[in-house]
């Protein structure tokens, strides 16, 4: 990497959303490059296209809506999860959908998105979570912290628990941190880690969600008629 | 037919007299159909549904049919005409949602006294029937025909339940009486038509009868089966199609409703800025609410548990003072005398932080119920402020929040949140679980 600062400054993302309406505004208010650093490279408005998209410029960051025709985001992800293994270029999913509903996020998220933000976030905030995806970092909406919260709430278990599946004690304060609205410079402050540290817990909730734990999920899903 | 306990005579709420008198009643339909009423009933539900649509006391048409019983069986007749012709409904007179009714009907188990009764004097009756036939050799066909009366009696009371339990939906397991009624309904016809040709003399063709007739309805079912087949498919997908159809319906009836009118709203008040961003959260907060609640009907009244009266304070306050409150809630209980004021405290706390650090961006809500305490956080990102500076005589924060959770056992911390802004916590500790 010759040049590492104009490389971190800029980002390469693709849209996926089946409104050409809700591409334009987010355009509009990412897609200045000189100011805010997003490249929007591509677009796209169903699985298919997406797709094709996906795999013809390899973003690093990919904005999915949820409910798309053709199968949904979670076929994207499915069908892109060679290229988001990538070690060496990764994509990167972030989910941007105006649906909070529980079964969309968890549905997402298992398949393999780095983050879930709804339609409400302001531009600013997109464009640093785009940043943060594409570190490799894990963005949670408050909504999303409260619904992980919950599902793993039946699991409320000691920290010393050998099983890796249940949240530590420390993940879990992090995850009621972000649930409560605090952004992660504020957790670290909060709780005297470091902002890397506040990442690696949500990583690792990630993780551990996405992987594991089906067994209480599917429990928890059943719980509210999800499923 | 005295029933256990005799309901009060008096004009049941729907008379045809002061139909005219009140306004017209939505959940009534116009013209009044009879129905047998599935509720209360004794045999069939005759005898009430009748009383409900003449304005009658049952009582009375019960004494009735009885009475004409006396007459040549023409009470029982009748009754089994209006059983087999009148279809199951839920109408009947008013009281027949008596708690007596309603638990032995719940609780799905065995026949009140009133049943008993009824089906006593429905064999009183029956005996008094016969008695006044003649029971010569050329009657002797009577019996047969009684046996199938019953028989018949038994599978059409069996039908009537299905339905109503799939009103109910009390489907728990229970497939064994049903099947039992079933059948003993059907033994009973056969062997009152077997019984009926063996009076009649033609016992000694008895079996040649019966292949006769098996072979009949063989040929019978081997013609007709496809058609029926044919038909029993085409009725289940007219039906799916007929709920879908009224999905549909409710969809765009619901959308009309909020959707558009708030539409209509926004454009009316476009150059309201304020106005607008009130009108879209607050349809977007409900049109969510219906959409995605398990059994979303989108109006809910009192809030029965801690996290929905959280929700609805923030939607309160939202709506109020046109700031956005997001909400997230963790797990949920009841609502019991220590979280009703827990969640006033809360309301307050919102409010303030509406108020005062609204211009931040939106006030951010948190509640966790966990298995020994209830905790609530409000967050705005406003200027934040001191208790200490707060004068000696502003009550809002040390009364309604502070003395409030104190007075009730909990705890109110206030704080400057980092990054700027107040936080509110609110804690409570959960009553032992009982």
């Amino acid at each position: 990497m010759t040049t590492p600062t104009d490389d971190q400054r800029r980002v390469r993302v693709v849209l996926v959303d089946d409104h050409r309406m809700f591409r334009t505004g987010v355009q509009a208010e990412i897609g200045a490059t000189e100011e805010t650093g997003v490249e929007v490279v591509g677009e796209a408005a169903d699985v298919d296209q997406a797709v094709a998209v996906v795999t013809a410029t390899r973003p690093e960051v990919v904005l999915l809506d949820v409910h798309l025709p053709g199968g949904g985001g979670v076929e994207v992800l499915r069908r892109c999860a060679a290229l988001s293994a990538d070690p060496d270029r990764p994509v990167r999913f972030l989910a941007l959908s105006v649906s909070d509903a529980a079964e969309d996020v968890i549905g997402v998220i298992r398949g393999g998105a780095r983050g879930y933000v709804t339609k409400t976030i302001t531009g600013p905030d997109l464009v640093n979570s785009i940043f943060r995806v594409r570190e490799g970092d894990a963005v949670f909406s408050p909504r999303l912290a409260g619904f992980v919260l919950d599902a793993f709430a039946s699991t409320d278990a000691p920290p010393v628990d050998e099983d890796l599946d249940r949240l530590t004690q420390r993940e879990r304060e992090v995850l009621r941190l972000i649930a409560r609205g605090y952004a992660y410079k504020e957790i670290a402050k909060q709780l005297f880690i470091s902002v890397k540290t506040v990442e690696s817990h949500v990583s690792a909730v990630l993780r551990k969600l996405q992987l594991s734990n089906r067994h209480e999920l599917t429990r928890w899903a059943t719980a509210r008629r999800l499923v | 037919m005295p029933p256990s306990s005799p309901p009060p005579p008096g004009p049941p709420s729907g008379t045809p007299g002061s139909a005219f008198l009140t306004p017209p009643d939505p959940s009534r339909p116009g013209v009044r159909k009879l129905y047998r009423s599935s509720e209360g009933r004794m045999v069939g539900g005759v005898a009430r549904g009748l009383a409900g649509h003449l304005g009658l006391p049952v009582l009375w048409v019960r004494a009735l049919f009885l009475v004409l019983t006396a007459f040549n069986g023409i009470g029982l007749l009748l009754y089994a005409a209006f059983w087999f012709f009148v279809p199951l409904g839920v109408g009947g007179v008013a009281e027949a949602k008596e708690p007596r009714d309603a638990r032995s009907w719940l609780a799905g188990k065995r026949p009140d006294k009133g049943q008993i009764m009824a089906l006593i004097a429905l064999a009183v009756g029956t005996g008094i029937l016969v008695d006044n036939l003649n029971l010569g050799a050329a009657n002797r066909a009577v019996w047969p025909v009684l046996v199938i009366a019953l028989g018949v009696a038994l599978v059409w009371r069996q039908a009537d339940n299905a339905r109503k339990a799939r009103w109910v939906e009390m489907s728990h397991g229970k497939r064994f009486w049903p099947l039992v009624r079933a059948a003993g309904g059907v033994v009973l016809v056969v062997a009152g038509v077997t019984g009926f040709i063996v009076v009649r003399g033609s016992g000694n063709h008895l079996g040649g009868a019966l292949q006769a007739a098996l072979a009949v309805l063989v040929g019978v079912a081997l013609l007709a089966g496809p058609y029926l087949v044919r038909m029993a498919q085409d009725l289940s997908a007219e039906r799916l199609m007929r709920i879908r159809a009224q999905e549909r319906a409710e969809v765009a009836a619901h959308v009309h409703d909020s959707v558009l009118h708030t539409l209509t709203l926004i454009q009316r008040n476009a150059e309201d800025a304020r106005e607008v961003a009130r009108l879209a959260r607050a349809q977007e907060r409900e049109l969510r609410a219906w959409l995605y609640r398990p059994e979303g009907t989108g109006r809910e009244e009192e809030p029965a548990t801690f996290a929905d009266a959280v929700r609805a304070a923030a939607a309160e306050v939202e709506d109020a003072h046109g700031v956005p409150v997001e909400v997230v809630c963790v797990g949920d209980c009841p609502l019991d005398e220590h979280l009703t004021p827990q969640t006033q405290a809360a309301r307050e706390a919102m409010v303030n932080a509406a108020k005062y650090g609204g211009g931040g961006g939106p006030v951010q809500v948190y509640a966790e119920v966990e298995e020994d305490r209830v905790f609530v956080s409000v967050r705005d990102h406003g200027p934040g402020f001191d208790l200490d500076q707060v004068p000696e005589d502003r009550m809002g924060v040390r009364q309604s929040i502070i003395g409030r959770m104190e007075r009730n056992g909990g705890t109110a911390r206030l704080r400057a949140a980092p990054g700027g802004g107040t936080e509110v916590e609110l804690e409570m500790e959960r009553v032992a679980a009982s």
